[in-house]
């Protein structure tokens, strides 16, 4: 079992855990090059999302002539922000605001109706197939295939990401020590495994390929607080280690104050606000008054917030 | 990349895909048993109408049918039923979303269909022999191995249109795919001549390429014709071959677009 545990002070800045499995920076150092001499990435920015506009048509709706398209909503409208290379970003918002819409449409798996996505400067829409090898993402229902063992699914997953499977075997053994999984449960089935150690296995299969924008859609959900927060430590560690840049959406406020190092709000598809964990609890709480993430979340998300925004 | 690291990438992918597809099947072996079981079943019992009728040709005939509809059906099975089978285990936005080309998953699960289509095919083959005391001595091996090879082209290339289904419908998407094989089965003369067919039904016989597979593998096991004779058949699978899997495939790519512009490759959240 993992002999070091993780403690807050580590998450809030501590030296980073001794590298039992690596973290391939050369080859992502290398990939970006690439992407810089192609004319893509500019040195800076890692994520650039404008005016993006995904709609959907109204689970309820009814059509009002045969030829007439179903009523839609706007799943996402309008949403404008830029993360750097290197920053770890986190997106909170209620169930249903569009966070998810938006990882998957980061991940190529959903086509944007209107504005721009460019991962380190490549166009998701135009050249999906490269944005695909910058990108590994951690869904909230960890995607295995449940009568395969742990081992045989993270194989799988290093053919895919063109690892040679004894270098894959040793990355992940070392990442699976870090969160304090017991490698030689992957011998079991997935389907055996708990919630949190499928979790766990998800994330290190992400990890493993150390891609340069790693999406993570809420990663710690039914994760125990001790596994928490050594899930937490990995992406900080992954983070000074590859260099690694971090989309995080999560709906545990305290992940995000402890993890991000800007968030942004969104509501009802609309990116609301967008700053430090500090400015944001700066802004929600009144003169003299210290707010918390929770008070952020709710003042944003709240209706008495709309009201104010709409001049109501 | 290099061109060449780049190909030995992808060849090292659609292996992966076929590699955990044969780690399924040994998950799923109870299941595997059954199915051998059926199908050698059906073709013995389907074999046993030729014994009755006291024409040994006629049990061949028949068992040729039902081996070599067995092979093409689990070529055609396999490719298209790929998208539907990662949905189900939900794993369909995982591979999608893997630094892949669509070809070559696709290619990979068509590498695992025909290896396992030749074994179950293979091991059906030797259990009937057995049964029937089936002499194939006769038989022309390397025109009927020319055939077989060949007849896979436009299987793969109807199984990879017929993949993109399930991408357009969650819940018919497979339905139709097993009614496009029932109408293969019906039209082209697995356990009879295409002569007895309606005569509305006929020219669903000439544009299926089972036709020309099953008589060209009939001549070639039945009569021992040599690859001169069976010419014009391998001719028109070959051709239904270069046309159908590129055709196929630009299904395939068309569903996936509009699969991801309506958001069909989403199973929930």
């Amino acid at each position: 079992m993992n002999d070091k545990r993780v403690t807050n002070d580590d998450l809030k800045g501590g030296p980073a855990m001794e590298s039992a499995g690596t973290l391939d920076r050369v080859n992502l150092d290398r990939e970006l090059e690439l992407l810089a001499a192609d004319g893509f990435y500019d040195g800076k920015r890692a994520l650039r999302v404008e005016g993006l506009t995904k709609r959907f048509p109204q689970p309820e709706g009814k059509r009002r002539g045969f030829w007439r398209r179903r009523p839609r909503f706007a799943a996402l409208a309008g949403v404008t922000f830029a993360v750097e290379k290197n920053e770890i970003f986190g997106l909170i918002g209620m169930n249903g605001s569009g966070k998810s819409t938006l990882i998957r449409i980061l991940s190529t798996l959903l086509a944007p109706d209107e504005g721009e996505v460019e991962v380190f400067g490549v166009d998701v829409t135009r050249n999906p197939a490269r944005v695909r090898e910058l990108i590994n993402r951690v869904a909230v229902d960890a995607a295995f295939f449940k009568v395969l063992s742990g081992s045989e699914n993270l194989r799988y997953a290093s053919r895919l990401y063109g690892l040679w499977p004894q270098e894959a075997r040793g990355r992940y053994n070392g990442l699976l020590r870090r969160i304090g999984f017991e490698p030689k449960r992957l011998k079991d089935q997935v389907k055996s495994l708990s919630r949190g150690e499928r979790q766990k296995v998800a994330v290190v299969r992400a990890f493993m390929s150390t891609p340069a924008l790693l999406l993570l859609d809420e990663p710690t959900t039914g994760l125990d607080p001790r596994s928490k927060r050594e899930v937490q430590r990995l992406i900080r560690d992954m983070r000074a280690e590859a260099g690694t840049t971090v989309l995080l959406t999560t709906h545990d406020m305290e992940e995000a104050e402890r993890l991000c190092d800007r968030i942004g709000i969104l509501h009802e598809g609309r990116l609301i606000t967008v700053g430090t964990p500090a400015e944001l609890e700066r802004r929600a709480g009144g003169p003299g008054e210290a707010a918390t993430m929770e008070d952020v979340f709710l003042k944003f998300t709240g209706a008495e917030w709309l009201a104010d925004e709409n001049g109501g | 990349m290099s061109i060449n690291v780049r190909a030995l990438r992808e060849f090292w992918c659609s292996v992966g895909f076929a590699e955990r597809n044969f780690m399924l099947v040994k998950r799923y072996a109870g299941w595997e048993a059954v199915f051998l079981t059926y199908t050698i079943v059906s073709a013995l019992t389907i074999g046993l109408i030729g014994v009755a009728t006291g024409d040994q040709r006629l049990v061949l005939y028949l068992v040729i049918g039902a081996v070599l509809w067995g092979y093409l059906s689990i070529l055609f099975h396999e490719v298209s039923e790929c998208i539907a089978w990662e949905r189900w285990e939900g794993t369909l936005e995982y591979t999608f979303m893997a630094p892949v080309k669509r070809f070559t998953q696709l290619m990979g699960n068509a590498l695992y269909a025909i290896t396992y289509g030749l074994v179950r095919a293979g091991v059906q083959l030797l259990v009937c022999a057995l049964f029937f005391g089936i002499s194939l001595a006769g038989g022309n091996f390397l025109t009927a191995a020319v055939v077989l090879v060949v007849s896979s082209l436009p299987f793969l290339g109807m199984g990879l249109a017929c993949a993109v289904l399930p991408l357009l419908s969650r819940e018919r998407g497979s339905q139709a795919t097993h009614i496009f094989q029932a109408l293969i089965l019906l039209v082209s003369g697995v356990y009879y001549d295409v002569t007895v067919l309606p005569s509305w039904l006929q020219p669903l016989s000439v544009v299926s390429p089972a036709t020309y597979t099953l008589r060209a593998m009939r001549a070639a096991v039945l009569d021992g014709v040599g690859l001169a004779d069976v010419t014009t058949e391998l001719w028109i699978l070959v051709v239904s071959g270069v046309v159908l899997i590129p055709a196929g495939f630009a299904c395939f790519v068309l569903g996936e677009r509009w699969a991801k512009k309506t958001g069909k490759l989403k199973i929930e959240g």
